[in-house]
């Protein structure tokens, strides 16, 4: 071995640092999958009668489906029948005030770094924590209700918001959309719903925590962000998990509406557990995520930092329907040891005048491998649409692989389509450079990814920039020092 | 000047890259206070020696010894040797894409205050002491805003050498053809630049292949450096030697006795 490959092998070594469980009391149901569980999910839930009427018909459809194969991914088959499809926190997640809240749930999210306390009212954020499938706490919503702003729980919403997630609920992701889309819209046990009315500029950054503490547990949450005309709203959603050998499953369905004149921009910084050194063990994240601009001069972004999970599938996307909408992609992901990821965007241009920005920055290192697949579509009816498309690969070490896979259709001849992919390696020259300067080269490693990734990071609002880089950091860090 | 203490003792110094010996035994004594130039046609080993000193791995030490300031600098790596205070001016610098040149400098200060067990500098001093800095090489406010050596010119980067060293206050500056391809006033600056941080506390090795840069950095001892060895030193007149016949002299004595 070579000292770079050393120094390589040193610093894609990686640990992770929220590994540890609650002990905590849960509620499960038995493990397996069939109609009853549906029907018991939904009774757990109180649900009116259409929804789990809802619920079965997309399980009876998810029943007729394969699970997809087209991904460049090697994924050992799924046992739906070895995985439990419910887990609560025992207690009842109906909380009055902190006090009533379990002391180890809060220390859980205390060390996950997310305050849920008045603390937290300081940095201006409302934080929604979903701990295996229940809402936890809701902060905020008072400060929020002021302005007409909904911000809660997905069950609290199907509970006092019937109308809004009838509405919307499956407009932008129907169950019929994909297989985990199916499998999420049956089994779906909690999330977030977000409203903003007409004219609302949203205060403060909304965020949610997702976090699988339970053991042969999946989780199904599914997030709704409605904001209406006029409006504006900047969504966070950062995800963790403990260690632990066997696989998890985590499918979730994010959807976004937007009316005219609005922006949405959804962030997410995504660490689930990747698994360890030898690729045992860690999270599958089937993930689908779209919004719509539905009027005119809209704009809806996503950003997204992946660090998480031993199988990554996810292509968040945007359909630009109202003329002159806009719709952004900004990813950077980071794969180590044995992860696999297999992520992009779809940018569907309708109206005339859309336009579409995909910055993608791909990170692989170990033997892991990293794909970018994303699909730029122009409509005949989408004159003038514009995209610039930008993906980027650096690799760490060559044991790793980095793999573009772009797809355009174009029906449109006025629109004007850029794509520019370049593959880089991390250099000698570079490390040596600021090990020289006094740098190590853990230190300086981590300096390099993070500049690569700058043009993302610098879309993450501050809080979560500055949490992404130490997470950039954590994921190449290694054994030494 | 005998006085002054030895900075840099190197002894009896090989090095191979992948198995062919590039230098051949070098002896060379530094003391605090001092110039030296180190001069030579291509290929005799100039950069070699520059990064055999710096710490770079792909070059092997196969014998002999670097004695830095009493320690043996062959045990250090090579941000170690950095923190002790020896700084190589590169003769290629490197790019480093979205790393800004304020958050790399403050790293590397940073990195070096934490190994001498002071603590980090405060942003606000931090910037004060670029500012201070910037002046000394006449560098351009703007280059530090950018990325570390991204689309700089040649005449640019080269400066930026300088600066960094500048703000770094090495004991030991290493230069290594800082003078290549750079203008006649990007020279002077940078010349200047060096000049004003020479002290008696400090030493410099100034690698270069034409006597030019000898006229405004003027050392104290010239070497040259021929085929891994150095064959010749002499004061600064043997750099003028050196300028009008050019190298075929030396060679001739050298080979003649080979």
């Amino acid at each position: 071995m070579t000292d770079q490959e050393k120094i390589l092998n040193e610093v894609t070594d990686s640990d992770y640092k929220f590994g540890f469980q609650t002990n905590i009391d849960t509620e499960t149901i038995p493990k397996g999958l069939n109609e009853e569980v549906v029907r018991i999910i939904s009774a757990k839930k109180e649900e009116p009668k259409w929804l789990t009427e809802s619920r079965l018909k997309a399980f009876r459809h998810w029943q007729t489906m394969k699970m997809p194969q087209w991904a460049h991914l090697r994924i050992p088959e799924i046992n739906y029948q070895d995985i439990i499809f419910y887990a609560a926190p025992k207690q009842e997640a109906k909380y009055e005030n902190m006090d009533e809240v379990d002391p180890e749930l809060i220390d859980t999210f205390n060390r996950l770094g997310i305050p849920l306390e008045e603390q937290k009212q300081l940095a201006g954020v409302a934080v929604d924590a979903v701990m295996d499938s229940v809402s936890v706490k809701t902060t905020f919503q008072d400060t929020l209700a002021d302005k007409g702003i909904i911000f809660c729980s997905f069950s609290d919403a199907v509970k006092n918001h019937p109308d809004l997630i009838k509405k919307y609920m499956g407009s932008v992701v129907p169950y019929t959309d994909n297989y985990f889309a199916a499998l999420n819209s049956a089994v779906f046990s909690d999330g977030s719903f977000c409203y903003i009315p007409k004219g609302v500029h949203c205060p403060m950054e909304l965020s949610t925590y997702f976090r699988i503490n339970a053991a042969n547990t999946g989780q199904f949450e599914r997030t709704l962000i409605v904001a209406e005309d006029d409006s504006f709203v900047s969504y966070l959603e950062g995800c963790t998990a403990p260690m632990r050998d066997e696989n998890q499953l985590h499918a979730a369905i994010v959807e976004i509406v937007a009316g005219e004149n609005t922006e949405v921009k959804y962030s997410t910084v995504q660490n689930w557990y990747p698994g360890n050194k030898e690729g045992k063990g860690g999270i599958y994240n089937f993930v689908t995520k779209r919004g719509i601009c539905r009027g005119d001069n809209s704009k809806i972004s996503w950003t997204q930092v992946e660090t998480g999970s031993a199988v990554t599938w996810k292509y968040p996307s945007c359909i630009l329907k109202g003329n002159n909408s806009v719709g952004e992609f900004y990813s950077v992901a980071v794969t180590n040891n044995y992860q696999q990821a297999d992520t992009g965007t779809k940018m569907i241009h309708i109206g005339k005048n859309t336009r579409s920005t995909i910055i993608s920055k791909g990170i692989s290192a170990g033997k892991s491998e990293n794909s970018y697949r994303g699909l730029v579509k122009v409509l005949k009816s989408a004159e003038n649409a514009r995209n610039y498309s930008q993906c980027d690969s650096l690799l760490l070490g060559d044991k790793c692989g980095a793999h573009t896979f772009p797809y355009l259709e174009v029906d449109n001849r006025s629109a004007v389509v850029e794509h520019e992919a370049t593959t880089s390696k991390i250099g000698e020259d570079q490390i040596f450079y600021c090990n020289q300067r006094g740098i190590d080269t853990e230190n300086a490693i981590s300096l390099i990814v993070n500049g690569y990734a700058k043009e993302v990071l610098n879309k993450l609002p501050m809080e979560f920039a500055v949490e992404a880089q130490k997470l950039l950091a954590i994921t190449l860090e290694g054994s030494v020092g | 000047m005998s006085e002054a203490k030895i900075m840099l003792e190197i002894k009896d110094l090989r090095v191979s890259i992948e198995g062919k010996e590039i230098l051949k035994g070098i002896n060379l004594s530094v003391k605090a206070g001092e110039v030296h130039a180190i001069m030579g046609p291509n290929g005799s080993g100039k950069s070699t020696l520059a990064s055999a000193l710096a710490g770079r791995d792909y070059f092997h030490i196969t014998h002999g010894k670097i004695i830095y300031e009493g320690k043996d600098l062959t045990e250090l790596a090579p941000e170690d040797r950095a923190r002790e205070g020896i700084f190589l001016g590169f003769q290629y610098p490197v790019e480093i894409p979205g790393v800004s040149m304020v958050n790399f400098l403050r790293t590397a200060i940073n990195s070096m205050r934490k190994y001498r067990g002071q603590d980090a500098l405060p942003a606000g001093d931090f910037l004060k002491l670029m500012r201070e800095k910037k002046k000394v090489v006449e560098i351009n406010s703007d280059l530090t805003n950018r990325s570390v050596n991204e689309g700089f010119s040649g005449g640019e980067k080269k400066k930026n050498e300088i600066f960094q060293m500048a703000l770094l206050e090495p004991k030991l500056a290493i230069l290594d053809e800082t003078d290549s391809g750079l203008d006649i006033d990007a020279l002077r600056i940078v010349a200047n630049g060096v000049n004003k941080l020479r002290s008696p506390q400090n030493a410099t090795i100034v690698i270069t292949h034409y006597q030019r840069l000898l006229d405004y950095i003027v050392p104290d001892v010239v070497h040259v450096l021929y085929k891994g060895r150095i064959v010749k030193s002499g004061d600064k007149s043997l750099a003028k030697e050196l300028e009008e016949h050019g190298y075929d002299w030396i060679k001739q004595e050298v080979d003649a006795d080979t």
